[in-house]
């Protein structure tokens, strides 16, 4: 008995208490704030509000994460250059798409159409970007180590962050804005903005248009059968290095959009937008299990507005100043919380049992 | 008393049944091998026997300990070791060096030791240098001791393999499909190694295998697992004559059966 | 005769263009032309430019392996191909005079780079020209018998390299020359043609002598004869008169020279008798003759390190002071990810925490808790960061490795932002830092100068190197590897793997504390910024660049990654740019690194079988 405390057993012991240590500051927080009032009041509509913003950040991170669970699903490994997908085809939207036609005044006049050129130029860059770094970094690596692709992809992210600050500069651009998207929506009562209900909205969409695109249509089951087993794929007849090429621009086109949808919520991009967003969205994605398409979009929401949620209401209940400072620190701590205790996730299951 | 005795072990991964109810045991020097299909839970009864896996119900025994809650690490302290059915060297080290890693149970000294060059760690190091090479020569590997791992030829690397297993001076040896892959030749070498070790240095052995002439050849006593569970156990000549264990080849495909055809 | 592929060529053409042009519009080629290699007639950025025709033109050949002067013009196509992108960029450039707004590296300058003056159009093909033309030269390289053209390429590729370090040589040599030499040899930047035709001729000529008899002859001369003039040379270098007004006033520079002149020949002395003596038993005399003539040998390159300060001067002696950081932390993260195979993203974590914990314990500002002298704060930072190393690992000690690294990273990420927080400011300064960290005292004398700190960096590399060594030769060295490799089997071999990780961490983090300590002290001040994922990321490039595991090649790592941009200022905007390449091209290319771990030979002397030997 007493070895086993000595051997091994103290481990599980100081993790059980670093998890009951968060778990009792997060409570306490929490019932510091709504029953003792501690730090600023919100009112019901507040609190709404940042429900909303959650959502709304959430669904982003939610599109992101689609990424790197449908590349996790194929090869397991973690794509960290997904990130700047995200990144690059946004910048080279806006710089060469949204912001001449911004000041043509074309997207004013024909918003949607405006739009989808932007969508349409930033999911095509970012598609190539995630080509190439799969054709040059990643394929030749199929068979090494894990942990030699996670290098390569650790390079390319740092290549393609500071190629696109070499091309477009280090300094902030501004995303155009839509004068159709000024002003807010009242539904039930909530007043939300117009940019944050558009963004929830496409990016159900969206999800739900991958979803079908990976259970219904050929190409869909293609990557399925190679997420299974890729030798027995390939004796199928599937093409496999042309079936994960597409995975890689599939999620990649994701990026693509959510980029867009950052740019109307934030109107800003610069050329190191992608490696916050795209370690929340990987945390996301763990959250809901890896691999999972509907557990990156759980995920994903769920830390958005965990995220939003979070600073006001324990943070402030804890007496911390400058909480929102610290909302990168709640998902970083999430991220480790859940990949020390839950590593297959919330939801998920099936795939992280797979491939341990 | 048995060396290792497992009793009513239950194994199981989701609702798998992997392992069912099993009861085992090798008596000190015995040779015993574990024969049954592919997919019968011989590799998993090594796992739960050297700690990889726990089991779900009942018990494993080993030289008067229970080996419950015992990792892999203290299994091997205790004084089991084990080869591996698809080769699992440390193949960027190199011969020696994965001898002397298989040595360390038996290691006392500590880091500081060796940033200090103590008397004692050197003294340490340099016998375990020696023991190494000795092992070496004695599975057949003499002078190939620098070269990694990864590049010695496949027979070499099995060798190797059960070297490392040796130089933590087991009681028990668990080897898992130690002829696979070889010709002829080299079987009938390996199959008066094993027996070798022990009638030299005293060895239990248990073994998993599929070349039905060496199992016949050199087991004492042979346990037959089908569906994770125990279908029949005996010296060789009983087995071979067991219908439950034809059946349980012969239902199963021609490969199987020619194989157990030619033994027969 | 080899089939030509025109495709092929064309492929190949077009890939170099891109990666021209591609270099061109992120702004290396106009940065780096600012660098002059040979005054006046070729900067950086023109050989950044044209080395992609030249490669161009000798892969195409030599895809086609044909040596024949039939291969010539492919060469010169696959240049011109080369030339098609960077063509486009410049009537894009005329198409749409305001593309600057958007691509902002576009410059007029980098128009007139690219069209050598010329206009676009004049000065397009123009450039079309010259690249049909170094492609052209690639194809002759390949052509030409490699007993021409490897003393040829191998001399130009050194004049150019010396061309680049041309502000260190003429640091180093100015106050050894007269001024009239000195200009002869060099450029306002750069050096002088002359010097490159005079470099290149002795180089080349030496290789060729080499290649061609040369080493015969060198190989005769004996090895004794080698050694003395390996020991002159250090000696000279050691009595290179230089500036030494950072020396404590007490001091004599000539004391320092005498001394350091007699150590290795107190050693050539000591040799000299000890294999005399007959007295000794034959066991103790070759143990002791060992170690005395592994000293002599370490003796020749020690003198030198020791009077490195004094011959760089202060500027570059910051620099090595630099790399001399990085490698110190390289050979901690070296432990963990060469050594034990943990990918920590974190490592800058346990360095900012060596730092802050010298600040708080030392600083005299507001800030400052202790007051304590640096060589008290010193060991308690290290232990400080020893035992983050430890509780940061804890929760990562069941994780798999791709989950590691990424939990490291966000253990990072959270450190830094705690840092700049409001939560910690109270205790730690926030985004304003430590402040009035005052320089540590010697026996009364003030550690101020870079050179004062070369002395202590390089006692702090030395000993890390030296634990580093052992350990890896030793027991838990054998362990770390083992767990490296595979993880179960090493845990049923007996390793704990819970001890053996945890050691990895501390033993890594203690280096990269000691590398903050000494950092905060350096300074003076601190401040979150300094401690962002880049160190991680750059101390990670340095030593998979130099070859992971392996202790030689975290230096040359360091060198190389560190060194070179320091030295060269164009690079520091385009460094990450290229660590991102590197990392995925040594990954991809050469996977063991500039200097990988040699496979440890044991001495076989017990074997008697050594003819069956052959090498791994």
């Amino acid at each position: 008995m007493l070895k086993q405390i000595r051997d091994g057993d103290w481990i599980s012991l100081v993790l059980w208490l670093f998890r009951a240590v968060v778990i009792l500051l997060v409570l306490y927080g929490t019932v510091a704030k709504l029953f003792f009032g501690v730090g600023n009041a919100y009112s019901g509509r507040d609190w709404a509000n940042f429900f909303i913003s959650g959502l709304s950040q959430g669904s982003l991170y939610a599109l992101i994460a689609l990424g790197y669970t449908l590349v996790y699903g194929v090869l397991f490994m973690i794509n960290f250059a997904h990130g700047e997908f995200f990144m690059s085809g946004t910048l080279t939207a806006t710089v060469f798409v949204a912001l001449p036609l911004s000041a043509s005044g074309f997207l004013d006049r024909t918003p949607i159409i405006g739009m989808m050129l932007i969508l349409i130029t930033a999911m095509s860059v970012s598609m190539g970007v995630a080509l190439l770094t799969e054709r040059v970094a990643y394929r030749p690596l199929r068979r090494a180590p894990r942990l030699v692709p996670l290098i390569t992809a650790i390079g390319a992210s740092f290549f393609w962050q500071y190629y696109f600050r070499g091309l477009f500069g280090s300094s902030l651009i501004p995303f155009p804005e839509l004068q159709v998207l000024q002003g807010r929506y009242t539904i039930l009562g909530v007043e939300i903005l117009k940019t944050r209900a558009v963004v929830i909205v496409a990016s159900l969409i969206m999800l739900v248009g991958l979803y079908f695109f990976v259970m219904r249509t050929k190409t869909g089951k293609a990557i399925r059968a190679v997420a299974e087993d890729k030798d027995v794929a390939a004796l199928m007849g599937i093409d496999v290095d042309r079936t994960i090429a597409i995975t890689f621009a599939t999620g990649a086109a994701m990026a693509g959009a959510a980029g867009v949808l950052y740019g109307l919520v934030f109107r800003q991009v610069v050329f190191s937008m992608g490696f916050v967003p795209g370690i929340k969205a990987f945390t996301a994605a763990v959250l809901g299990g890896i691999g999972s398409i509907p557990g990156a979009a759980l995920g994903g929401l769920f830390l958005g507005i965990f995220e939003a949620i979070g600073p006001p209401l324990f943070l402030e209940g804890l007496g911390i100043p400058g909480g929102h400072q610290l909302k990168d620190v709640i998902a970083f701590t999430m991220l480790v919380l859940v990949l020390i205790f839950r590593p297959q996730g919330i939801i998920g299951e099936r795939l992280a049992e797979k491939k341990a | 008393m048995p060396l290792l005795e497992a009793k009513s072990v239950v194994k199981r991964f989701g609702g798998l049944v992997a392992i069912n109810k099993l009861d085992f045991s090798i008596d000190e020097g015995a040779i015993v091998s574990i024969i049954g299909p592919n997919g019968a839970g011989k590799t998993t009864f090594f796992n739960c026997i050297s700690g990889f896996y726990q089991i779900d119900e009942g018990e494993i025994n080993f030289a008067g300990h229970s080996t419950k809650g015992r990792s892999p690490d203290q299994i091997a302290h205790l004084g089991i070791s084990r080869t591996y059915q698809n080769i699992r060297l440390f193949s960027a080290m190199t011969a020696i060096e994965n001898i002397m890693v298989g040595m360390e149970p038996r290691l006392r000294s500590s880091w500081v030791g060796a940033v200090l060059r103590l008397p004692g760690t050197v003294h340490e190091e340099e016998e375990a240098l020696q023991e190494a090479r000795q092992l070496l020569k004695f599975v057949g590997l003499g002078g190939k001791g620098d070269i990694l791992a990864r590049n010695l030829p496949y027979g070499d690397q099995r060798r190797l393999e059960i070297a490392r297993a040796l130089a933590s001076k087991p009681r028990l040896l668990l080897l898992d499909e130690p002829t696979a892959g070889m010709n002829p030749r080299e079987t009938a070498e390996t199959t008066q190694f094993i027996k070798m070790l022990r009638d030299e240095l005293g060895i239990t052995i248990l073994l998993i295998e599929h070349d039905m002439r060496v199992v016949m050849g050199i087991s004492e006593d042979i346990t037959v697992l089908d569906y994770g569970q125990k279908i029949a156990q005996g010296p060789p000549a009983k087995i071979q004559n067991d219908p439950r264990v034809i059946e349980a080849y012969l239902g199963r495909g021609a490969a199987a059966s020619a194989t157990i055809q030619v033994a027969l | 005769m080899a089939q030509f592929d025109v495709r092929e060529t064309m492929r190949l053409g077009l890939l170099a263009g891109v990666v021209a042009v591609t270099v061109s519009m992120v702004g290396m080629v106009e940065s780096f032309n600012q660098r002059d290699v040979i005054t006046r007639y070729l900067t950086l950025g023109q050989l950044l430019l044209f080395t992609a025709p030249v490669v161009a033109g000798f892969l195409t050949v030599k895809r086609a392996g044909d040596r024949s002067w039939r291969a010539l013009p492919n060469g010169a196509l696959a240049g011109l191909f080369a030339a098609l992108p960077i063509f486009a960029l410049l009537l894009l450039t005329l198409a749409v005079p305001t593309i600057r707004q958007q691509l902002v590296n576009v410059s007029p300058t980098l128009i007139r780079i690219l069209t050598f003056d010329n206009g676009q159009l004049v000065g397009g093909l123009l450039m079309m020209a010259a690249m049909g033309g170094l492609g052209l030269l690639g194809a002759v390289v390949y052509v030409v018998p490699d007993r021409i053209s490897d003393p040829i390429s191998l001399a130009v590729g050194w004049t150019l390299l010396v061309g680049l370090l041309s502000e260190v040589l003429l640091n180093v040599l100015r106050p050894l020359l007269s001024r009239e030499v000195v200009r002869f040899l060099f450029g306002t930047r750069g050096i002088q043609w002359q010097t490159a035709v005079i470099i290149f001729l002795i180089l080349a000529i030496a290789v060729f002598l080499w290649r061609n008899g040369g080493r015969t002859y060198y190989q005769r001369i004996p090895r004794q004869v080698l050694h003395w003039l390996a020991l002159a040379l250090a000696i000279l270098i050691v009595w290179i008169p230089r500036d030494f007004s950072w020396l404590p006033p007490s001091i004599n520079p000539l004391w320092i020279k005498i001394g350091l002149t007699l150590i290795p020949l107190i050693l050539e002395a000591l040799l000299f008798f000890s294999t005399r003596s007959a007295t000794q038993p034959a066991l103790v005399k070759s143990i002791t003759d060992n170690q005395l003539g592994r000293a002599r040998l370490a003796s020749r390159y020690l003198i030198v390190l020791l009077i490195l300060p004094a011959i760089l001067g202060v500027y570059l002696t910051e620099v090595v002071d630099n790399i001399g950081l990085f490698i110190l932390m390289g050979l901690g993260l070296n432990i963990v990810v060469g050594f034990a195979g943990l990918l920590d993203l974190g490592y800058v974590a346990f360095f900012a925490i060596g730092a802050y914990v010298t600040g708080i314990l030392t600083s005299t500002g507001p800030l400052g808790v202790a007051g304590l002298s640096f060589w008290v704060a010193l060991p308690i930072a290290v232990a400080a960061s020893t035992v983050s190393g430890l509780i940061l690992g804890i929760p990562v000690l069941r994780m798999r490795g791709d989950y590691l690294a990424i939990v490291t990273l966000g253990f990072g990420e959270i450190i830094r932002v705690l840092a700049v927080s409001d939560l910690l400011k109270p205790y730690i300064g926030g985004a304003q830092g430590v402040l009035q960290i005052p320089k540590p005292v010697l026996f009364g004398f003030t550690i101020l100068q870079p050179q004062h700190f070369y002395y202590i960096i390089l006692a702090g590399v030395f000993l890390a190197l030296f634990i580093a060594g052992r350990l890896r030769d030793a027991r838990l060295g054998r362990q770390w590897m083992a767990m490296r490799e595979d993880e179960d089997v090493a845990e049923a071999m007996g390793i704990h793997l819970v001890n053996t990780k945890l050691l990895a961490f501390g033993i890594g983090a203690a280096f990269s504390g000691l590398a903050g300590s000494i950092f905060a002290a350096r300074l003076g001040s601190i401040f979150p910024h300094s401690f962002a994922l880049l160190i991680s990321i750059n101390v990670l490039s340095l030593i998979i660049v130099g070859g992971m595991g392996s202790l030689p090649g975290v230096v040359v790592g360091a060198l190389v990654l560190v060194g070179l941009p320091e030295l060269l200022r164009e690079f520091a905007e385009y460094r990450l740019l290229l660590y991102g390449a590197l990392l995925i091209a040594m990954m991809v290319r050469r996977p063991e690194g500039l200097w990988p771990s040699p496979v440890r030979r044991r001495e076989l002397h017990a074997e008697d079988d050594l003819a069956m030997q052959e090498p791994a």
